[in-house]
């Protein structure tokens, strides 16, 4: 579902009818074809629940009958009589390739436990592509429409340094497999910032803020939105990114606890990711009917308070 | 929103250039755009005027000859765009800089027709005196994708801060930097190379028999709107008055009249949607962006007709509802551009366009919006994109343009040569242009002839005139054809035993191939195929918007496994390279969000199937 309405009693909907691996299944009018998916596995990269459909990944792709290409499941509205297949030969092999692609050419090590299974069970076989090029330190300046012939011994990618310019976030683009999920939030599905946007073109394209300033000179806010919906660890706040590389992150022992944000009155759900004593996240839950998943930067970032306890307390 | 913008200011040429988009805006709209120091309209009023950023670029590029920082600024003040989208869009176009560069730039094409026709002694030769590609101080030289002029290669393009743009072709390196160094002209020297028109449309210098589209080139006077008329000018406009819409939209449908543009959707069914559509505004977009590699057909009839375009633009803007049309020309043609500003401002001046056309009651104008480097933008939502001040990235389908096109109302896209072909149904009528051809493929057609031919060109045949009827027509292959690329880089290859293939949709689909934007380039056994290839892997990688997976990274991964083919070094064996090139072809052609994905493995595939790939041939066929 999306958030394009407005939460409120609309009028009754009507139900349309569709075939989906052969079972009917009834979806309110308005509702995607990945609405009506009876299992709720369908791999989904640039989707999220609470923004706009953005149709980039065709990871989610399906094949509908009378449709020369495969549809994206995310985007197409159901349609009365529509018959549509999710696991046939043609979907199961642009699925596959969809994340053979990106696993050739990304780092998607940070990408949910999800994307690994999804990887595991198409098969992806992102090595024979040949051995990956060597991090590039010009991806921020590439002109669209020239780039260097390759010669095919190595596979280009998008690593790239890390970006870390602020106290907040890091930027690592290493892992950016470009869903525009993060200027989305940024811009007319969340913040209404307009800090970053797409920039440059084709396998060159990247995600900037103008001129490539760093973050404190952009209209950054620090919200923090963008990193709620990155779904491959490109984007992390710097307490996440400095526990990975001290070895110190541990998803394994995280506990979650749900609590309101105390700042001010809107009453704002926060999840508290807890590891090892300590808050190292903070999230909002996207089908909360204030939050819509997206904090600000008090929710988000403002829990230092909370564990500022004297030393022999601490966990 | 509030603009965070830095404190880098822009030049007086700068602002100067921009105010004058903005007047010429409020010139055409009545919209007054109010500017103060410190901000400018917000809200509804600046949004709806984002539009203007793409001809704001355009503004800044010919003032300064790159986008600075301060000019960024001031163009994210003016029109209250982000200075994030500001950059997101001058970065996306490959004709808008913004890194200091040269302000004189040679466009080199190095493309399939002008490549290996002189291209790379070229781009050899500006080397040795410009420097390395892309560096210099006030000239430079780039490599540059097919710009239009195969029919004249080698060709390239000077892009120019502060005169106007020009195409040389036929050119030599000499020619280009002479022309760089040249005193600035009312009319620039290497445009008088055009003014012989035989050169581009053989058919011209002989009888004219069979000559519809392309009656008037070279006999009409293409900046006199007098001599349109006197050569028959206008008269299909008054026939489309007295029909009234609903009958010109019967003649169209009648006609069976197929769009040119590749798709071939049927016209009448397009125009009948929009004009049925409650929902108003109604739109009007000429889709002149014509890119697609070895296709000039659309520049040659805007060079040498341009009242005929906007004639045509004016009826389908009667026929379907439409007060306001747009003509989106590449960038890359700036002869056809100022022909056809020319046109448009003179056609408003004699009443042929504006608030109430021929006296008839009803309104149309026409805006030229020029392209800025990118093929994506033929693609018809990315096109509406890049209109609407976006990046030409597509859009998802449906909702079809017709329902929801620009800014979101009804749209009718049309291609150059389809709008052509509105002129001549309503000379003659629907029935007696469905009668030649038949089908889907009624009426003639434009071929872009080039390559290994004696007389290179546009040509105009009947639909259903076969493949090697239209190579004798262009004066014959010169040497031994080794194949034929029918549809340019998002078509495919013919093979010397196909050549009797009638060239209609249909025929060509019952060989497998497509007659996309009417490519022919005949392939001697002199060329280098393979080289070839990958010109045409290394264009869809550089071309590709990078939205969606299957074709951002496929196109990279297509072009490296070409170039380890080619090489004869494949990662495993050759049988493994093939079926990573199949898979990789499967996923752009199942996947891919527009045309451009499901075509860019197309030539690729032909060629392997075709055997133009095999180990033997690549090494011996070529002429040593």
């Amino acid at each position: 579902m999306t958030i394009t309405e407005p939460v409120l009693l609309g009028g009754i909907r009507r139900l349309v009818t569709l075939t989906v691996d052969g079972t009917e299944v009834r979806v309110p009018e308005g509702a995607t074809i990945l609405d009506a998916m009876p299992d709720g596995d369908t791999p989904t990269l640039c989707w999220a629940p609470n923004l706009n459909p953005i149709n980039a990944c065709r990871v989610c792709v399906v094949e509908v009958e009378g449709s020369r290409v495969l549809v994206p499941s995310c985007a197409r509205k159901a349609e009365d009589g529509m018959v549509v297949n999710t696991d046939s030969e043609r979907v199961r092999h642009s699925r596959r390739m969809v994340l053979e692609l990106l696993a050739s050419s990304t780092d998607m090590s940070q990408a949910s436990p999800d994307v690994q299974r999804w990887m595991d069970e198409y098969g992806v076989d992102a090595e024979r592509y040949g051995p990956p090029a060597p991090p590039a330190d010009d991806r921020d300046t590439r002109h669209a429409g020239h780039h260097h012939t390759p010669d095919g011994t190595t596979a280009e990618t998008v690593a790239q340094p890390v970006k870390i310019d602020n106290d907040l976030y890091v930027r690592d683009y290493s892992r950016c497999i470009m869903c525009y999920k993060c200027v989305k939030a940024c811009g007319t599905d969340a913040q209404f910032t307009f800090a970053i946007s797409a920039a440059g073109r084709g396998f060159d394209a990247r995600i900037a803020t103008e001129m490539n300033n760093p973050l404190p000179d952009s209209a950054c806010v620090y919200c923090g939105n963008c990193i709620g919906v990155c779904p491959t660890g490109a984007l992390k706040s710097v307490s996440e990114h400095e526990l990975r590389e001290a070895g110190d992150w541990h998803p394994e022992e995280e506990t979650v606890t749900t609590t309101i944000c105390s700042f001010c009155g809107v009453g704002c759900n926060l999840e508290l990711h807890v590891q090892q004593g300590q808050i190292v996240n903070v999230t909002s839950p996207s089908d909360h009917s204030v939050t819509h998943g997206h904090l600000c930067i008090k929710g988000r970032f403002g829990f230092q308070h909370v564990q500022n306890l004297p030393e022999e307390r601490r966990g | 929103m509030d603009l965070r913008l830095s404190d880098a200011v822009a030049s007086p040429a700068v602002q100067e250039a921009v105010a004058a988009v903005l007047a010429e805006h409020t010139r055409a709209t009545g919209d007054v755009v109010r500017e103060h120091a410190y901000f400018t309209d917000s809200g509804h009023a600046a949004r709806d005027r984002r539009h203007l950023l793409l001809p704001a670029l355009h503004a800044v590029m010919d003032a300064e000859g790159w986008i600075s920082p301060g000019a960024l600024n001031h163009l994210a003040r003016v029109l209250s765009v982000p200075p994030a989208d500001v950059y997101g869009v001058a970065t996306f176009y490959a004709m808008l800089v913004v890194e200091p560069r040269a302000p004189h730039v040679v466009h080199v094409c190095d493309d399939i027709a002008c490549g290996p026709n002189g291209g790379e002694e070229i781009a050899a030769r500006l080397t040795t005196e410009l420097g390395p590609e892309g560096k210099g101080d006030d000239a430079c030289w780039v490599r540059s994708p097919c710009l239009g002029l195969c029919e004249r290669a080698p060709a390239v393009l000077l892009q120019r801060a502060g005169r106007p743009d020009v195409s040389i072709a036929p050119a030599t390196a000499e020619a280009a930097t002479a022309e760089l160094a040249a005193p600035v002209e009312e009319r620039p020297a290497a445009d008088r190379a055009f003014d012989d028109t035989s050169v581009s449309v053989p058919q011209t210098a002989g009888d004219r028999a069979g000559l519809r589209l392309l009656r008037r080139i070279g006999l009409v006077d293409p900046e006199s709107v007098d001599d349109y008329r006197a050569h028959g000018g206008y008269t299909a406009l008054r026939r489309a008055v007295e029909l009234g819409p609903t009958r010109v939209i019967k003649e169209v449908t009648d006609s069976a009249l197929t769009g040119r543009g590749g798709a071939a959707f049927p016209t009448g069914v397009k125009w009948d949607g929009v004009a049925r559509a409650p929902e108003r505004p109604h739109y009007l977009v000429c889709n002149a962006d014509e890119s697609e590699p070895g296709t000039f057909k659309d520049r040659v009839l805007m060079e040498s007709d341009p009242f005929g375009l906007v004639e045509a633009m004016t009826i389908a803007g009667y026929a379907t509802g439409c007060e306001r049309g747009y003509l989106y020309i590449r960038g890359e043609y700036p002869l056809a551009t100022r022909r056809l500003q020319h046109a448009i401002e003179a056609a408003r001046a004699r009443g042929y366009l504006g608030a109430d056309v021929l006296g008839a009651g009803f309104t149309f104008d026409i805006e030229l919006r020029r392209g800025a480097g990118a093929y994506i933008c033929g693609e018809e939502t990315a096109l509406l994109n890049s209109l609407e001040g976006l990046r030409g990235e597509p859009r998802n389908k449906p909702p079809f343009p017709s329902v929801k096109g620009l800014f979101g109302k009804p749209t009718v896209i049309n291609n150059v040569e389809t709008l052509y072909n509105v002129l001549e149904v309503l000379a003659v009528g629907g029935p007696a242009f469905a009668s030649i051809g038949g089908d889907r493929s009624t009426g003639t057609k434009l071929f872009c002839v080039a390559g290994a031919v004696s007389t290179p060109g546009v040509y105009e045949v009947d639909f259903g005139t076969t493949l090697r009827e239209l190579l004798m027509l262009a004066g014959g292959v010169r040497g031994e054809l080794r194949a034929v690329l029918l549809g340019g880089a998002a078509g495919g290859f013919v093979t010397p035993d196909q050549l009797d293939v009638p060239l209609t949709l249909e025929g060509t689909r019952g060989i497998g191939a497509t007659l996309g934007s009417g490519v022919v380039l005949a392939i001697d056994t002199a060329a280098d195929v393979p080289a070839m290839l990958r010109r045409i892997a290394a264009f869809f990688r550089d071309e590709s918007c990078g939205q969606c997976v299957p074709c951002r990274v496929g196109t990279v991964r297509q072009e490296e496994a070409l170039a380890r083919l080619v090489r004869g070094a494949p990662l495993g064996s050759r049988a493994t390279e093939l079926a990573l090139l199949d898979d990789l072809a499967k996923v752009m052609q199942d996947a891919s969000i527009c045309g451009l994905g499901h075509t860019a493995p197309a030539a690729v595939k032909s060629a392997l199937a075709l055997g133009l790939l095999d180990p033997p041939t690549s090494t011996n066929g070529r002429a040593r």
